[in-house]
């Protein structure tokens, strides 16, 4: 096992390597116009572009300019997404401090709807494995069909319209400055972007949890199971689940490490601060060290979930655990 | 009743194969699989013998028997015959040509003369395809029919086996595992080949169906003029079909003989061991047999143990001598040979010849 | 005059399909007695699991019709609710499988499986299940019990797992095991070795055995009393010496005659199978089942289902010949090979 983590480890780092490697590349060298001119912001004066040029070691060998960029990566205080390179000209703010201000956002955006999915999708895929072709089942692949083809965006305006603006239930989009996360959610702010997120996911959820029960259930041991003289219950929850859900707790890791980092669509719907709507913002302001920042930050999440997700499967799945 | 007995090129002859003509020979044939292991850079720790030296003669018109259980090598040697796994070491001979390293055309131009037939009629046969595509792809492969009699041929072939021709446009899930089994076998034979390997053929299959391929396999053998490596796990039905039979154990080819010898006077003590413990449907025939009951499960293929592989589960088992020394395979009746150093008495497993 | 520990009464068990209802199991009876071995023999589509899934009520369809009765110690397991048939199975009818590969819960260790179907039935704790589990895989000859109680099923090899399927089968003393296809799947000498084990835990734990397999050579060595099913019927049942040296019916014979003998004189003989192909269980032939592939089947057979008659004793077989014929085909045909 120890061995294994090694491996992933190390694995990891060379994702992350490759992966400011292409930022580099993309954001950086391709281009045609001067990198300092681009992070510059709206109105550079000389002074400012020049020192710019001297952050970033333009005047240097290629090499010296990957590693000023590369230094970023390292999640160490002090170097990760260090201030000279990454600093948002167009706000005047160094990008780690506007992430690390927008990261409980979709923390919790991403959270709390993992957690409103797993709530709805488990029964429901439940149920309909444990009853395959009943209404029910039937009714829960109509959920899974409008769940899965409903646009986050359409289903958002939706909810506002219905909840907030005709019903009054709900408050409307956006957090105000001077709460912090605990009273947004109390207040609120977050049930319909959790319900939102959360559907599209649940429907897809359910099938998979069904598709997965069914084939379980269809195994031999289940039926030594049986043989022993087992509840049914038992047989369902102790045996069937603890097989079907191991494939659903790798997707788990992985949906939750993509979401947070950001949940573009929902946060910009719901006008919530944190991570996706930022990556927008800077893209539309051509920010970019923002978007290098914000791309980075994404992709050490989804490492980092990815590794977590391994390691989680080798503890669930017995057969796993010595690859 | 004495038997000629010569020697011809370090292996012995009998009656079934004295007149025949060499087809193959195999000379030394080890196949290890590495197991790797490490973090970053895969380190060669160790390697499964699947075969480990093995000298083997087949000859024109024979059937040769090839019996083991899981962990012996059989089906990794037929594997290394076809050339669909490179031999680690060792040489292989077809008709006299040194066939051990080729490939290419010549290799392609090998897989017409020697075809297999594998184990699982379920598995074995594509399921998007129709049978007659399953069945005419030799042909097309090697282009020795034309396109336009691509048809007709195989619908002999398919009459030649006993399927209906006219369900040349039908998919494998419409067959019974008998007919799909007969489907493998048309479409090894498709070329004509010299040499058919056949990997447990049949057992897969119902009691009723597997006598019925095994008689259509014996056809179509004196037809064709074929040969046969026939490999089972079934020493029953092995020995029905085969002239001669090989013991494999653990990579190594551990007795060999013909049938009947075989089956009265085993020499080896895990033939004496596979003999007493195959299943036979007569009471008092069972009831008369010696048992030899071996301790412990196969061993894996991974460490084979020191001197003789048997020795760790063999009752006959003389220390120091069996664990430090491997035994050579030596001669015993006519056309017997086996490899132990303490062999079996004569009728050590069967007492009473058939029943009175 | 003994009860019987199974009472098996006109078992049907159909299921219906959308290209018809398939007839899996056709009125079976039969009974099994204390302490007794039965070898159910059969090729696929005889019925002869089904017929044993049923009694356990394991068949999985829903839409399953049963009919008939199976009395176990006086009682109708069929009608039971599902809580009382969930007592009987596993502490006094268990049943092991052919694969125990796939048999045996991947992600949960031995011993803790074997201890679950103890606590299942009685009010154990843990600790004292899993010493029990420890105990029992020491009883069917695993060597180091204790850590391999602790090892997951794919840390053990085909046999161990047999024998650990077989532990936990008997781990409440069942007065019935069900075995199906217990041997298939595993190497000839390890199929001797836990054969080998059956017969003597049967005497240690007192317990009845059914054995089910296509294989006629496993039931000749272990079998007292044998069935033989075809399209979902029993064609002939009897002891060891009816079913081999004295058969009454031309499918056992068909069967005796294609299975390649291993005594000397069976060389380069030619196998007899049996014509065709093993009928569709939708679509039964009018009566006999085995008619149409019958080489001696005359114009009754055709018409009428032939009932399991006995001729004497315990020996009884399913076919319209005269006991007469039966006798003499059977010395002219089939030992004849030998």
């Amino acid at each position: 096992m120890g061995r294994y983590l090694i491996r992933r480890t190390l694995f990891l780092i060379l994702v992350l390597f490759i992966v400011s490697i292409i930022t580099f590349i993309v954001f950086v060298k391709m281009p045609a116009q001067d990198p300092a001119i681009r992070a510059a912001g709206r109105s550079p004066t000389p002074e400012l572009i020049a020192t710019i040029r001297a952050k970033f070691g333009l005047d240097q060998p290629i090499y010296v300019q990957f590693s000023r960029f590369a230094r970023g990566l390292v999640p160490w205080p002090g170097i990760f997404l260090d201030e000279d390179v990454y600093f948002s000209y167009t706000n005047h703010v160094a990008v780690k401090e506007e992430i690390y201000s927008r990261v409980p956002v979709t923390a919790t955006l991403a959270l709390g709807a993992a957690v409103a999915w797993l709530a709805i999708g488990l029964p429901i895929g439940i149920v309909s494995a444990i009853k395959p072709r009943s209404l029910f089942d039937r009714a829960g692949m109509v959920f899974a069909l409008i769940g899965v083809s409903a646009p986050v965006f359409w289903l958002g305006l939706l909810a506002l319209y219905v909840f907030w603006f005709k019903l009054q239930w709900l408050p409307g989009s956006g957090i105000p400055p001077d709460e912090n996360m605990v009273q947004a959610v109390m207040a609120g702010r977050f049930i319909l972007p959790w319900f939102v997120l959360a559907l599209s996911f649940a429907a897809f959820y359910s099938r998979m949890v069904r598709g997965n029960l069914i084939e379980t259930m269809s195994e031999d041991y289940i039926r030594t199971a049986r043989a022993k003289g087992i509840s049914e219950n038992r047989v369902i929850f102790k045996h069937g689940l603890r097989a079907a859900l191991t494939p659903v707790v790798t997707m788990l890791g992985l949906d939750i490490g993509i979401l947070l980092g950001g949940a573009v669509i929902t946060e910009t719907v719901f006008n919530l601060p944190g991570l996706g709507q930022y990556a927008v913002r800077s893209l539309l302001n051509s920010d970019f060290p923002a978007i290098m920042g914000v791309t980075i930050f994404a992709a050490l999440f989804i490492c980092v979930a990815n590794l977590f997700v391994d390691v989680a499967y080798a503890f669930l799945d017995p057969r796993v655990r010595y690859t | 009743m004495s038997v000629q007995v010569n020697e011809r090129d370090g292996q012995l002859q009998t009656e079934p194969t004295r007149d025949r003509e060499l087809l193959v020979r195999l000379r030394g044939v080890r196949k290890l699989f590495p197991i790797t292991r490490g973090i970053l850079f895969q380190k060669r720790v160790g390697s499964v013998h699947a075969v480990d030296g093995v000298d083997l003669d087949i000859y024109k018109g024979e059937t040769l028997g090839l019996v083991g259980e899981t962990g012996c090598g059989k089906s990794t040697l037929a594997r290394v015959l076809m050339r669909l796994y490179d031999a680690s070491e060792g040489s292989i001979e077809f008709e006299g040509r040194d066939v051990t390293g080729i490939g290419g055309r010549e290799l392609r131009a090998l897989r017409r003369d020697m075809q297999m037939i594998f184990q699982d009629p379920y598995a074995s046969l594509n399921p998007r395809k129709t049978v007659g595509s399953i069945i005419g792809t030799p042909f097309r492969l090697h282009r020795t029919v034309p396109r336009n009699k691509i048809k007709s041929e195989v619908q002999q072939l398919m009459e030649l086996v006993g399927l209906n021709p006219e369900h040349y446009n039908r998919y494998p899930h419409e067959f019974s595992g008998g007919q799909r089994q007969r489907i493998g076998v048309a479409r090894a034979l498709a070329l004509r080949p010299k040499l058919i390997l056949c990997d447990e053929p049949v057992s897969a299959l119902d009691v009723s169906i597997q006598a019925q391929v095994l008689n259509l396999l014996e056809d179509l053998q004196e037809e064709f003029n074929l040969t046969y490596l026939f490999i089972a796990h079934d020493l029953s039905v092995v020995k029905h079909v085969s002239d001669r039979v090989a013991v494999m154990y653990l990579g190594k080819i551990v007795e060999m003989a013909v049938g009947s010898t075989l089956y009265l006077n085993p020499k080896h003590p895990y033939s004496g061991a596979l003999l007493s413990a195959v299943p036979i449907a007569d009471p008092d025939l069972a009831a008369a047999r010696k048992r030899i009951i071996l301790e412990g499960d196969v061993p894996s293929p991974i460490d084979p143990p020191s001197g003789c592989r048997f020795h760790p589960r063999c009752p006959n088992a003389q220390f120091p001598k069996c664990s430090e020394e491997e035994p050579e395979l030596l001669p015993h009746h006519p056309g017997q040979v086996a490899a132990c150093h303490f062999p079996l008495e004569d009728r050590a497993i069967i007492e009473t010849p058939a029943k009175g | 005059m003994t009860v019987p520990l199974l009472e098996v009464r006109d078992l049907k068990v159909r299921f219906p399909t959308e290209d018809g209802v398939v007839k899996a199991v056709d009125g079976v009876s039969f009974s099994i007695e204390p302490g007794e071995t039965l070898g159910v023999v059969g090729e696929s589509g005889s019925g002869k699991s089904v017929s044993f899934l049923t009694i356990m009520g394991l068949t999985r369809s829903r839409t399953a019709i049963i009919e008939g009765e199976v009395l176990f110690k006086g009682e109708d397991l069929l009608r039971m609710t599902n809580d009382d048939i969930q007592e009987v199975r596993g502490s006094q009818i268990s049943m092991i499988f052919q694969d125990p590969m796939t048999s045996l819960h991947p992600f949960y260790r031995v011993g803790v499986q074997i201890s679950e179907s103890i606590r299942t039935h009685q009010k154990v704790s843990k600790q004292e299940g899993m010493e029990q589990a420890v105990e029992m895989l020491h009883r069917v000859g695993i060597p180091r019990p204790e850590e391999r109680a602790r090892q997951y099923p794919h840390e053990f090899s085909g046999g161990m797992r047999q024998r650990a399927m077989i532990a936990m089968a008997l781990s409440l003393n069942p007065d019935l095991l069900i075995a199906d296809e217990p041997t298939t799947a595993l190497d000839v000498t390890v199929q001797a070795q836990i054969l080998d084990l059956l017969a003597r835990l049967k005497q240690e734990f007192n317990a009845s055995i059914v054995i089910i397999t296509h294989d006629l050579g496993v039931v000749a060595e272990h079998c007292d009393q044998i069935q033989v099913m075809y399209a979902g019927k029993i064609v002939e049942s009897g002891n060891r010496h009816d079913v081999y040296y004295d058969s009454h019916h031309p499918y056992t014979w068909g069967l005796l005659s294609s299975i390649p003998r291993m005594d000397e004189g069976a060389v380069g003989e030619r196998l007899k199978p049996i014509k065709g192909l093993p009928p569709s269980l939708i679509f039964l032939p009018p009566g006999c089942a085995f008619h149409p592939r019958c080489p001696h089947r005359f114009d009754r057979c055709e018409r009428e289902v032939p009932a399991l008659i006995p001729s004497d004793g315990h020996h009884a077989s399913a076919c319209h010949l005269s006991l007469a014929d039966k006798e003499r085909i059977f010395k002219e045909q089939v030992m004849a090979r030998s």
